[in-house]
């Protein structure tokens, strides 16, 4: 009964399991559904277990019982496509040819004319800007509010595979979930003993009670506590826009730990400079150099970012991507200034390490001990931010 | 068609519910599955329990969950000291470990020799492994004490109500096993009958006015927690007390303490809206 509905939930990428299906089956087969209303609500109780998904139901439950297909969707499709950095093509030796002939400034215009145009029509287009720099498809021809791509082949192509989702298999390797994350970033914790002494002390008073001839003397510690300071620098905007989903999710992670002992974050955009930003549209600065002021040394550094990047944007003068940073140090310095006031530091990689071989990765890889942003990278980075120096 | 035990939960006096929200209860209890129950703050998620037990004319067992809540001590705690301390000083028989084993909430509820509702609230403050380490005892509503070799078996299943705050993420497998709802923001309609519950003689107009200026505040994306359904009962509380006319209360928004319980966000309102448009045109303009 009802069981295509089941392969509806899932192809609607309800994360739906066959425990929640029989507790299903249970409250049909005792007669507690009696119309659609009820069908709706209570199905929705027993099958959907967070509200994220309570969007992805509604379109499962539409198609289902009326059998319209919604174009939307498709969109949305294509959309989760673009943000799965797996299907980025590589950048053939031509692009990277072409790239290399746009000097500097022009290429900054036209980034910032397709920003600028961009931000003006629909937020889904945003995908394609960030690989406006070096994206072999950033040029031209994507219209997000009518979705265009259609009229482009190597847009239209990309459609065909978003229907057919031949990438979602690979998902699984790459994308952590918030949960994931945390358990790897348990293992962040520095213990040591503070607070009042309101933990016994069981070898200490053994041994004291026994010295006391039996008496019974009781012997208190201070209960161990995690004194782990964290900063997170993470990068957005740009090149980062594909990981924007992997990037929140590790900071959700991050921010809901509640064993650090203290958490900042702060944000930049391709590397940094005088300023760091507190929010995502950078409009509150706090500058680098007061922060390293301000932070203990044996504070741990999270950087994350693809490190990717124009190498003026990290070696010269002048060199931010933002005209208005107007960066009198190169980025280069500021970097080096970090990792020379930090003990532990670390930086995340969200793309994947096959492609670290672009210069000022590289250069950056120097700096800071890399990791890729998966599971296994996360929980090497961790390790080598507990290490006792 | 429905079985006699279905439909047992209608809501209670003091207490408005949507029929989504009565029906996922009622199915909770009939399948003897815990209610995981999320929303924003301040919409009744805790009271919810509490009208159940109201409701059903059961007990109310409040296990409310903190930081260091280990899912230990909601089955018993052993106390090891006591106990050492009473070997010293012989009062009483220590050989009876029993005396020593202390029955947490989760314990209570099943050793209660008739059926309570049992609230666990805000799960998602504890560790991220407490749902998990609840599992087995949930599902089989039991647990075992080696310290007596005893086993914990429930009587009756506890009507269990989790509540989150969705601060976390709860782990896939607690979640399977719980029936799940969300607590939408109550649409005016629903919020005039609430409010009514609460104050059933108030005006009609004062009413009107209280709930446009309320709504008019949810719309301000900028505030860093949005005034909910318990700061307008507060509000409208202070409003009746303080004798408020409803033509004040479109002219200035008396009292907007009781509703906006941020500095930031009180004072990101007086200077953005107040002073600039007075807070009548504010009203008007949304």
């Amino acid at each position: 009964m009802f069981t295509d509905f089941f392969y509806t939930l899932k192809k609607r990428n309800v994360p739906v399991s066959i425990t929640e299906w029989m507790t299903f089956i249970e409250a049909l087969s005792k007669g507690y559904i009696t119309n659609l209303d009820e069908f709706y609500y209570l199905a929705r109780a027993m099958l959907v277990k967070s509200e994220g998904y309570f969007d992805h139901y509604d379109i499962a439950f539409q198609e289902y019982f009326r059998g319209i297909e919604t174009p939307a969707e498709i969109l949305e499709q294509v959309l989760d496509w673009l943000k799965d950095p797996l299907n980025r093509m590589p950048i053939s030796e031509e692009e990277q040819a072409i790239l290399n002939s746009l000097d500097f400034d022009e290429l900054l215009k036209q980034l910032e004319e397709r920003l600028k145009e961009q931000t003006e029509q629909h937020d889904g287009g945003g995908y394609w800007i960030g690989r406006g720099g070096y994206s072999p498809f950033g040029h031209s021809g994507y219209h997000p509010a009518g979705i265009r791509i259609g009229g482009e082949s190597r847009g239209r192509s990309a459609v065909q595979i978003a229907q057919e989702r031949r990438f979602r298999n690979y998902r699984n390797d790459l994308t952590l979930d918030t949960r994931q994350i945390k358990i790897a970033l348990k293992r962040l914790r520095q213990l040591s003993r503070i607070g009042p002494e309101d933990e016994l002390d069981l070898e200490e008073t053994i041994d004291a009670t026994a010295k006391n001839s039996g008496e019974i003397e009781l012997i208190w510690q201070r209960s161990r506590k995690n004194a782990v300071k964290v900063l997170l620098l993470m990068d957005v905007g740009g090149s980062m826009e594909p990981f924007a989903q992997l990037c929140s999710q590790l900071f959700s992670a991050a921010h809901s730990s509640t064993h650090f002992k203290d958490f900042r974050y702060y944000y930049f955009h391709n590397c940094i400079y005088d300023n760091l930003y507190q929010d995502i549209e950078r409009q509150e600065s706090v500058s680098t150099d007061h922060l390293l002021r301000i932070l203990e040394p044996d504070c741990k550094l999270l950087l994350v970012g693809d490190a990717m990047m124009s190498p003026w944007e990290l070696l010269e003068r002048y060199g931010a991507i933002n005209y208005y940073e107007r960066n009198d140090i190169p980025g280069i310095v500021w970097l080096k200034r970090i990792t020379e006031h930090f003990t532990h530091c670390v930086w995340l990689n969200p793309e994947e390490s096959r492609f670290w071989i672009h210069p000022t990765v590289r250069m950056i890889g120097e700096l800071f001990p890399m990791f890729p942003l998966t599971l296994d990278g996360l929980g090497q980075a961790v390790r080598r931010l507990v290490v006792k120096k | 068609m429905k079985d006699d035990g279905f439909d047992q939960f209608k809501g209670s006096s003091d207490y408005v519910t949507s029929e989504p929200l009565r029906n996922a209860v009622n199915v909770a209890i009939a399948l003897g599955r815990p209610l995981l129950i999320r929303g924003e703050p301040g919409t009744g998620k805790t009271l919810l329990a509490h009208s159940i037990a109201h409701g059903l004319g059961k007990k109310l067992i409040v296990w409310n969950i903190k930081s260091t809540t280990k899912a230990q001590e909601g089955l018993y705690v052993y106390d090891t000291v006591q106990r050492l301390n009473d070997s010293r000083f012989g009062d009483r028989d220590i050989s009876d470990i029993k005396q020593y084993i202390k029955l947490g909430k989760l314990g209570q509820s099943f050793a209660s020799p008739e059926q309570v509702v049992l609230l666990i609230d805000e799960v998602d403050k504890a560790d991220i492994e407490f749902p998990n380490d609840l599992l087995n005892e949930l599902d089989e509503m039991s647990f075992y004490i080696p310290e007596t070799n005893e086993t914990i078996t429930a009587v009756y299943r506890p009507i269990t109500v989790i509540t989150s705050n969705a601060e976390k993420e709860l782990p896939d497998a607690f979640l399977r096993r719980c029936i799940f709802h969300y607590i939408e923001f109550p649409a005016p309609e629903l919020m005039e009958e609430i409010v009514r519950v609460h104050f059933p003689d108030i005006k009609d107009k004062l009413l009107q006015e209280a709930q446009k200026a309320f709504y008019a505040l949810r719309e301000i994306d900028e505030f860093r927690k949005k005034p909910s359904t318990s700061e307008l009962i507060d509000w409208i509380r202070a409003l009746l007390a303080g004798g408020v006319s409803h033509e004040k209360i479109s002219k200035d928004i008396p009292f907007a303490g009781t509703l906006l319980k941020k500095e930031q966000d009180y004072d990101y309102f007086t200077n953005n809206y107040i002073a600039r448009y007075g807070t009548n045109l504010f009203i008007r303009r949304r």
